[in-house]
């Protein structure tokens, strides 16, 4: 059972400087309790995806293509129906709980207000409810009463997973959750969030840019550059074996303790993201790739077949030239 | 709400209050007051008549002495005696308060409402129709001396249409409630031209400040849990915007007294604004320093009452 | 992306390599720092030429500055002298120049007493508003830099100026000390420093807190050096936006002054046009032409300043910008 497809989504924002595209056709699908991990660096477009699918993005945002959500075309819904799609079809953990929590509303409330807004408790039952949530998320229950200042930064990130469960949503989307806090804080939150995806069997697409979170939490893995998917298959598989230079380049950058492949090569990827408005002709991660040859500038790859149900965009894939039956670059 | 904070507030307010009771007093002390100065500016009183008074009102001691005099008196709520009409100070204002005080009031809570209002709905449909309008309507005001806008109203409301008394407080011919209708009638331009003048200030100061809030991470949050536009603004935008105009509004105070001033002139309304300017014209020095005081003590109240206000609607600021 | 709509359609600021035509000679420090500077200045003004806001208040300004500056030349001295003028009191407008605002109560055209008293208004306006800046800029930057017993000792002081309601004081200063010009502005920086000085201190408060200034220190710089090449160059964008801010504020006053009669009497002004209107019973006789121009010069003048102020504060203060 597919819980989100996205069939050739393309997303262009309008700048004063021009349009700017930030997603250039992608495909997607996550199915019933799997954990999609979605990595890319900072202006892939991943985030853009996040905001789409709940098309919480600037009006003046193009959105092309389609997005599925439990069946439903999230993008011709009205507003009445898109708003009680929101939170209780997907809701989204967003990064830095610094500021993501209203500082002057307890946030019992602010978990609560969620299902007074869908209808789905009084506002009595709703505050119990939060507490059970807390709870749930290894805070105790009596915090429903506390502030956003009075909680710690980890504490916060726990706050907005027990929101993001309020509803008993279809999908959650995790945008960077773990991003802003420190290194023992992550790996905490990353093990509730595990536990929490295994007991209720929840549906996950986890965007971060850290390839090494990826790989504890999620079952597939898709990385993003310059707007497109460049590589996707089961997440160990991806990460161990990398198929496409950009994905060996970022596994590399992030490396895992007691992993003997980061023991001896230096790692870390030179140049900058390209400049949506500037994307390099060809193959777009080219100019960065160690390993270009002369026809990467001129030809762009579409995502071809590169083992059991994985796929790269990349020239030197086995079976070159010849594009996977469905794949859409 | 911490008590800690309040304390420190108090504390605060009553230092200010202490250096502004010296500074007055001092102000006046060090002025020019010898009789030749004084009698060049006043022909109400001869040489000798001044001299008196001087010596009545024990202005040829030493400083420290009157100082010491002066802080006495001041906390037994004794101001002296007016040069002008030699009675006590204290009457003299307390004849005056309750114009000034409704004038004010009123024009300050309605700038103040209404400010807000136009300020939120400017900045959620920003750059629509009634933005533009009411930004630039309240540029417009902002730029306006209240002192002349009162004058155009009266040119336009009296002058041309007759709707209402060119000044004053009442006509003195009613009684009852055809007196309150009659004041009303009074106080409305006056009343007009002090709103209208702080208004513009409130607006724009309330629409920044939810433009800057609306862009926070949180509303986006608010709107991804699927809440109305109109409750997204009102249960999170606004709490939000409004703690820091409101102390804005509170510690703008002292322009709105200022303001009182020039409008009571301009209406002739029978005010502390009024009076400020008769003893300004006849050098009536207690009157002026217990106006002084009187004045600076209000705008340490509010500023007071705005840190206050501020720590209990802001759980951030609460805990001392 | 990290550029603002505005800055998208400009351009993104460049840094420039060397000096153009010499690519290879090497250059001094200080010619990179003023190359840097100049180029900024150039980059802030493209970016408020396109400030629409910004460019209209630039442009009324122009104009009045031109006509305060054209004064002498456009203006018949003796006609606005009341002694000397020639023309008929108190005349409606008519169509003969300099007749098109009509005349006052002595019969000097109100026309060309609104050219002569633009001379007045802007330059109390604008001295003041220096006076104001230079003085809020020394308490506030010392009390910022300082900090400890100097700091708490500044904060009090201002505090009572901010306390003081401005127009009691300045009332009571102009009455005891004499309604001449110089009077006047200086009555206004006395009372309309303190605000600066908050906004000064708060900005050096942040300018502090940055490394460059904790790195000068262990480099051994001394005070002076930080505060003028470190701090004062940080504070100064906020300073000067402050400032445009200001000077509409003290347009404001000198009229309030004014109006009170408590103007300068042997100069004309916006404001002590008005008075005399007012003073004449213009009210109650329906002199309208002699009263509402005035007026609209002074609100002309104060918007265009409030306007160019909101277009720097965005420009120099990326925190207002669009997004």
């Amino acid at each position: 059972m597919t819980v989100l497809s996205l069939r050739d989504l393309r997303i262009t924002y309008s700048t004063q400087g021009g349009p700017v595209p930030a997603v250039r056709g992608v495909n997607l699908e996550v199915g019933t309790g799997e954990v999609l991990g979605l990595a890319g660096e900072s202006g892939c477009g991943k985030s853009t995806i996040a905001g789409a699918v709940l098309r919480l993005l600037p009006k003046s945002a193009k959105i092309e293509g389609e997005i599925l959500l439990d069946g439903q075309d999230v993008l011709a819904l009205k507003p009445g129906k898109l708003r009680a799609l929101r939170w209780a079809g997907a809701s989204i953990v967003f990064q830095g709980a610094m500021h993501s929590l209203n500082p002057v509303q307890r946030v019992g409330d602010q978990i609560a207000e969620a299902m007074i807004v869908h209808r789905q408790a009084q506002e009595k039952e709703a505050r119990t409810r939060a507490g059970d949530l807390l709870q749930m998320v290894g805070l105790p229950a009596r915090r429903i009463d506390d502030y956003p200042h009075e909680l710690s930064g980890g504490q916060k990130q726990r706050v907005m997973i027990a929101m993001a469960l309020a509803c008993n949503p279809s999908l959650v989307i995790a945008d960077e959750p773990t991003t802003a806090l420190d290194v023992i804080v992550q790996a905490q939150v990353l093990r509730l969030m595990k536990s929490l995806q295994r007991d209720l069997g929840l549906s996950m697409v986890f965007i971060t840019h850290d390839l090494s979170v990826l790989v504890e939490v999620s079952d597939r893995l898709a990385i993003m550059y310059a707007g497109k998917i460049i590589e996707e298959g089961p997440a160990e598989q991806v990460f161990h074996d990398p198929k496409h230079p950009y994905t060996e380049a970022l596994s590399a950058a992030f490396p895992e303790i007691g992993d003997a492949r980061f023991r001896h090569r230096p790692s870390g990827l030179g140049g900058d993201p390209p400049d949506p408005m500037n994307i390099p002709s060809g193959c777009p991660f080219h100019p960065r790739c160690p390993k270009a040859f002369d026809d990467c500038p001129t030809h762009e790859p579409a995502l071809y077949e590169a083992g059991e149900g994985r796929r790269a965009a990349c020239l030197l894939v086995e079976g070159v030239r010849a594009p996977a039956t469905g794949g859409a670059g | 709400m911490g008590g800690a904070y309040i304390a420190r507030k108090l504390l605060a307010a009553l230092f200010t209050l202490f250096f502004v009771l010296a500074f007055n007093f001092f102000l006046f002390r060090v002025m020019p007051s010898d009789p030749v100065s004084i009698n060049a500016r006043s022909e109400r009183l001869t040489r000798q008549d001044i001299q008196e008074q001087l010596e009545n009102f024990g202005l040829l001691d030493p400083l420290p002495t009157q100082f010491v005099r002066f802080v006495g008196n001041t906390f037994q709520g004794d101001f002296g005696l007016s040069f002008v009409t030699g009675t006590p100070v204290t009457a003299e204002i307390g004849a005056r308060v309750w114009p000034t005080v409704l004038l004010v009031g009123l024009s300050t809570l309605l700038a103040t409402v209404f400010g807000v209002l136009i300020g939120i709905k400017g900045a959620w449909k920003r750059g629509s129709a009634f933005d533009t309008t009411s930004l630039f309507g309240s540029l417009v005001f902002y730029s306006m001396p209240e002192g002349w806008l009162g004058m155009i109203l009266i040119l336009i409301f009296v002058g041309w249409l007759g709707w209402f008394p060119a000044g004053g407080y009442t006509s003195g011919l009613e009684s009852g409630f055809g007196n309150i209708v009659d004041v009303a009638k009074h106080l409305f331009l006056p009343c007009l031209t002090l709103t209208l003048g702080y208004i513009g200030e409130y607006a724009i100061v309330m629409r920044s400040s939810v433009l800057e809030v609306k862009n926070e991470e949180f509303v986006a949050t608010a709107r991804a849990k699927g809440v109305r536009d109109k409750d997204v603004r009102r249960h999170h935008a606004v709490p939000n915007a409004l703690l820091p105009t409101l102390t804005l509004v509170f510690y703008s105070f002292g322009f709105v007294l200022g303001g009182a001033i020039i409008v009571e002139y301009v209406f002739s309304w029978p005010g502390l604004g009024a009076l400020t300017y008769n003893a300004i014209n006849d050098l009536d020095y207690p009157v002026l320093q217990a106006i002084f005081l009187l004045s600076s003590a209000l705008v340490i109240l509010f500023n007071l009452f705005a840190d206050i206000l501020y720590g209990y609607l802001d759980p951030r600021v609460r805990e001392g | 992306m990290g550029l603002t709509p505005l800055e998208a359609q400009v351009g993104p600021p460049e840094q420039p390599e060397g000096t153009p035509g010499d690519p290879q000679a090497p250059r001094s420090a200080r010619a990179i720092v003023w190359g840097r500077r100049r180029h900024a200045l150039a980059y802030n003004w493209s970016l408020y030429r396109h400030n629409t806001q910004g460019m209209i208040g630039l442009v009324i300004l122009s104009v009045f500055i031109a006509l305060a500056l054209l004064a002498p030349l456009i203006v018949d001295q003796a006609e606005i002298t009341p002694a000397d003028t020639t023309g008929v009191p108190l005349q409606a407008p008519s169509a003969d120049y300099p007749y098109w605002l009509g005349t006052d109560n002595f019969g000097r055209p109100v026309l060309w007493l609104l050219i002569w008293g633009a001379r007045i208004s802007l330059t109390v306006g604008l001295v003041a508003t220096v006076g104001t800046m230079v003085l809020g800029s020394i308490v506030g930057i010392a009390a910022g830099y300082f900090g400890g017993r100097i700091d708490t000792a500044l904060n009090a002081f201002t505090n009572w100026f901010l306390v003081i309601p401005w127009l009691v004081l300045a009332i009571v200063l102009v009455a005891i000390l004499g309604p001449s010009l110089g009077i006047i502005i200086l009555v206004i920086a006395l009372t309309s420093w303190a605000g600066t000085a908050r906004l000064v201190r708060a900005q050096t408060l942040t300018v502090k807190e940055r490394l460059y200034v904790e790195r000068g220190k262990a480099l051994g710089a001394g005070n002076w050096h930080l505060i003028t090449r470190h701090i004062l160059p940080n504070v100064f964008p906020v300073i000067f936006a402050n400032t445009v801010l200001t000077v509409s504020l003290a347009i404001l006053s000198e009229t309030t002054l004014a109006l009170l009669g408590l103007g300068d009497p042997n100069s004309v002004s916006w404001g002590t046009i008005i008075e005399e209107a007012f003073n004449s019973g213009a009210l109650t006789a329906g002199y309208w032409w002699w009263l509402i121009p005035p007026g609209i010069c002074i609100v002309l003048v104060t918007l265009s300043f409030t306007m160019c102020g909101y277009a720097l504060d965005e420009i120099l203060n990326p925190k207002l910008r669009e997004r």
